[in-house]
């Protein structure tokens, strides 16, 4: 049987090397800067840990949108969560905590602005700040949600394209620096750099948190959800079984997809982004044996699926299809859907996944999908068939450091009974697997070949 | 906001241009110009001389250094600039995108730092 590594994410460069620190539940920012005891606060700090999920990208937004200074609104921000931790014990929840946190936030801005400096322009900023922010925060009004303008600015063209995703985790979901780092395997220090270098810029060059126009709305949500995609990519080959915490980059990334998928509802590839990650998602566990061991997707037990995820990506994926606007991610989670079929019909059909990759790759061209499609056409037309399209994509080159192009290789040479060529493709397969219970499969398949 | 909008060109392209492709580049910025005034965007703007005739200029160790030619050597010039007055990124970037040097050349965006 091949193993066609189809469930798994595409990497967006190969991970040659593993981060030091295991990715626990990341860290959020707020929680650090909240240093008080936890005696008889406990249900505070519950509160305020909900508020930060639901509401920290919606207050930085908020707090930001006007003067486009993110660091100065996250430093506010964290204030007044150490205030929430403070004095909700004590004086009880208020009514609308998020608005209650708007109002600390504020004030702390508008101080923060006075005390660095009486200068005129000082003054003006004061002025704008007490404006804009006075309405919502003094009554219980609900706070505006900006969050996909805010995503729309770390996801600008103007911003590098590899710190997006940070830059996305950390002002929407408040990850630290630290946390975000170890998963794409750059020291803290360096992450914190670029990040601080990119809220600069948004500040200075004056990148505006804004939902782009029509016309240029499909590429620039484009590049949003392909950032999105990184991270969750990102967190998948760290996202195993024995994570205890269960939370990590795959689950903020799905957070982040559900944002999108919520604020932008009538996106049919903001749909299938997150239908795409829930359907990888729905087998995080299924990863693994009770032992630990790596399982390939054709050998997992369905009942080790999750089913709610699944169900939820089909209602998703359904609901995108209507749209008629087929996209990259949509396709992607079109394949992932037949995949999961197999819990209803006990087999998988190859012929249908086959005939998706076809469309996906007439639509990418990535040499990713080509391989892809070259293992579900193994499947549906026999092995020679595969490894002719196999060979067809290696012509195009870039694959020599892509794991599952060797993996599918050694596959199908040993299928036709090149055995040697089969030898030397998994030994390459091996060299590139930085998971070692992945490492550990393929040992045991070149061990087998006959 | 105030942004720079610096026209990099291939001098080479511009200077051995026929009358007719001279007169043509003449009128689209006469039309880009108009459209900026009409909006009320520009600030200022004017077109250099080519690069041959720049001269870079040093103080060191309280000494003046005066040498023949651009600050580096690039294959697209600086070639001209105009000032803006814009509201975001997103919009001046829409400006540089209309103007005719970006064609056949780059227009670097960049922000003024205001005192």
């Amino acid at each position: 049987m091949t193993r066609p590594k189809m469930t798994r994410p595409k990497m967006t460069r190969p991970k040659m090397t593993r981060p030091k620190t295991k990715l626990r539940a990341p860290p959020r920012r707020l929680p650090q800067h909240a240093t008080l005891p936890a005696l008889g606060d406990g249900d505070a700090r519950a509160v305020a840990a909900r508020v930060a999920r639901e509401s920290y990208g919606k207050l930085v937004a908020y707090l930001a949108a006007s003067s486009r200074d993110v660091p100065r609104a996250e430093d506010a921000l964290a204030d007044a969560f150490a205030s929430a931790l403070a004095v909700w014990p004590s004086q009880g929840l208020p009514a609308n905590p998020e608005a209650w946190l708007a109002k600390v936030a504020r004030r702390r801005l508008i101080d923060a602005a006075r005390r660095r400096g009486a200068a005129e322009r000082a003054s003006e900023t004061i002025e704008l700040i007490d404006a804009e922010l006075k309405e919502a925060a003094d009554g219980d009004e609900a706070i505006p949600d900006r969050r996909l303008a805010l995503m729309f600015a770390c996801a600008h063209p103007a911003i590098e394209e590899s710190i997006r995703a940070p830059l996305m985790l950390q002002t929407i979901l408040g990850l630290d620096a630290a946390a975000i780092a170890s998963a794409f395997l750059v020291s803290p220090a360096a992450m914190g750099q670029r990040l601080s270098r990119a809220k600069a810029k948004i500040r200075l060059a004056g990148v505006p948190f804004r939902i782009p126009e029509r016309e240029d709305l499909p590429e620039r949500l484009g590049v949003a959800l392909d950032a999105i995609y990184a991270a969750f990519s990102h967190g998948w080959s760290e996202a195993f079984s024995d994570d205890p915490h269960g939370r990590n980059l795959a689950e903020e990334a799905i957070w982040l997809g559900r944002v999108v998928a919520a604020l932008a509802p009538n996106e049919p590839e903001a749909m299938g982004l997150l239908a795409l990650m829930l359907y990888a998602h729905s087998r995080r566990d299924a990863r693994r044996d009770a032992l630990g061991r790596y399982v390939p997707l054709s050998d997992q037990p369905v009942q080790r699926w999750d089913k709610a995820a699944i169900e939820e990506a089909e209602r998703l994926l359904e609901a995108a299809s209507a749209l008629g606007a087929p996209g990259r991610f949509q396709l992607e989670a079109a394949v992932q859907s037949a995949h999961a079929a197999r819990r209803l019909t006990g087999k998988t059909d190859w012929g249908a996944i086959s005939t998706l990759y076809e469309a996906l790759f007439a639509m990418t061209g990535s040499p990713v999908v080509a391989v892809n499609r070259a293992a579900a056409a193994a499947h549906a037309r026999g092995a020679a068939a595969g490894l002719k399209l196999l060979n067809e994509a290696a012509a195009e080159g870039r694959l020599a450091d892509f794991e599952p192009y060797w993996v599918v290789r050694a596959d199908l040479c040993a299928k036709m009974g090149d055995i040697e060529e089969a030898r030397r493709a998994y030994g390459l397969a091996i060299g590139r697997q930085a998971d070692p219970a992945a490492r550990a499969f393929l040992i045991e398949r070149l061990a087998a070949l006959a | 906001m105030q942004y720079l909008l610096m026209i990099h060109n291939d001098e080479k392209t511009i200077l051995s241009a026929s009358p007719q492709q001279v007169g043509e580049r003449l009128a689209a910025y006469g039309a880009y110009i108009k459209e900026m005034t009409d909006a009320g965007v520009t600030r200022g703007g004017q077109r250099l001389h080519p690069a041959a005739t720049a001269t870079t200029v040093r103080v060191k160790n309280g000494k003046t250094q005066v040498l023949n030619g651009p600050y580096a050597e690039v294959k697209e010039e600086l070639g001209g600039y105009f000032l803006i007055e814009a509201p975001s990124l997103d919009s001046a970037v829409s400006w540089a995108a209309r103007c005719p040097g970006a064609k056949d050349g780059a227009i670097e965006v960049r922000p003024i730092w205001e005192m």
